[in-house]
């Protein structure tokens, strides 16, 4: 394989991984869970859409044609990621809402 | 005014470069049939899809795009660098913007975009007073974030939607 | 080089879906949960990507799409039970 090739995908991984770790342990270290619902949204969904995107280039470059099925998990991974987001700020929002009501 | 063959110009075009995109663009037979999907399902589907606003300036919004992804890029390296710092030195936030726009789907897109930048998060859209509701990781200074949003975003949608 | 990065991936990704694990035990909420259980699915796609790569094989494209939609519809069932105390309205 061409080495400058090789070189964006072996980035890409390590970038891509990098950014979805960074997303856990937002999860994992933030105080209440609106702080902890902006690791999982952004920094997660581009770590594995470039990791993702590493794939596309690789096996474009390895076999005859492109290969673009990769493109279609990564739109689908950026146009859900906002919905489940809001749901779930909805869901913990509603259910605030009702334990404050429980306790008056 | 809607076309006979096309009722749903937009919607068939996502379909052929979905389907293209799946399949891989292996064969003509495949590009083929991506075809007949994107010219019948729009048919199939047109009595329930809800009507989205005309897309009035497709350039603008190709240019807006652009800028979405690089605002992304900044939002990620902005949100990894308060995940690592201190938790103290966060001011998280809960922001109401008030919209100008009066559109449910154009109000989709500001929302979706607003939780894929810069540390916010849209978490309702109201849309008896067209308020949208945004959670911030770290706003001290709330009344600059709204600026931002109407700015920044929903500005340039209310222009590429006419609305 | 590419195979040292793989293997780097793989470590960063099973740090991170580590990390999630303890936040779906932890809670303290079912949201938190909820979402814990979201960002594992999605690092488990990154894992498929990988393992892919690795593989010089296309097969795990296909489980990864899956996973990608199963998991956004398993979030979006939960939260909207939590909303309504019923799945379908």
């Amino acid at each position: 394989m061409n080495p400058f090739i090789e070189f964006v995908v072996a980035s890409l991984i390590v970038v891509g991984a990098l950014f979805a770790l960074l997303g856990s342990v937002g999860l994992a270290r933030l105080p209440d869970f609106f702080t902890r619902l902006h690791g999982p949204t952004k920094a997660t969904t581009l770590g594995v859409g470039a990791m993702v995107l590493a794939s596309a280039l690789y096996f474009t470059a390895m076999r005859d044609g492109v290969s673009l099925h990769e493109i279609a998990v990564m739109m689908f991974l950026f146009i859900t990621a906002p919905v489940s987001a809001h749901l779930l700020a909805k869901a913990a929002l509603h259910r605030q809402r009702r334990e404050a009501d429980k306790a008056q | 005014m809607k076309h006979r063959l096309l009722p749903r110009p937009a919607l068939s075009v996502t379909l052929f470069l979905l389907w293209a995109a799946l399949s891989n663009a292996a064969s003509a037979g495949m590009l083929l049939l991506g075809a007949l999907l994107a010219l019948l399902l729009p048919h199939i589907v047109s009595s329930f899809w809800p009507d989205a606003p005309r897309l009035a300036r497709p350039s603008l919004a190709i240019r807006f795009a652009g800028r979405i992804a690089w605002d992304m890029l900044l939002a990620n390296w902005a949100v990894a660098r308060r995940v690592v710092g201190p938790v103290s030195a966060l001011h998280p936030a809960f922001v109401e913007v008030p919209l100008d726009l009066r559109d449910p789907f154009a109000a989709t897109v500001l929302g979706s975009i607003v939780s894929l930048t810069p540390g916010t998060v849209s978490i309702d859209v109201d849309r008896e007073r067209w308020v949208l509701q945004v959670h911030a990781l770290d706003a001290p200074d709330p009344d600059a974030l709204i600026r931002q949003i109407k700015q920044h975003y929903e500005t340039p949608i209310r222009e590429i939607f006419a609305c | 080089m590419l195979n040292f990065a793989i293997e780097l991936g793989f470590v960063l990704i099973a740090l991170a879906m580590l990390l999630n694990l303890w936040r779906l035990v932890k809670g303290p909420d079912i949201t938190d949960r909820i979402l814990a259980l979201d960002t594992l699915n999605i690092n488990a796609i990154a894992l498929l990507v990988l393992f892919g790569i690795r593989a010089a094989s296309t097969a795990y494209f296909e489980a990864a799409l899956i996973l990608a939609a199963m998991g956004f519809v398993a979030t979006v069932v939960l939260c909207k039970y939590l909303l309504r105390g019923d799945i379908i309205e």
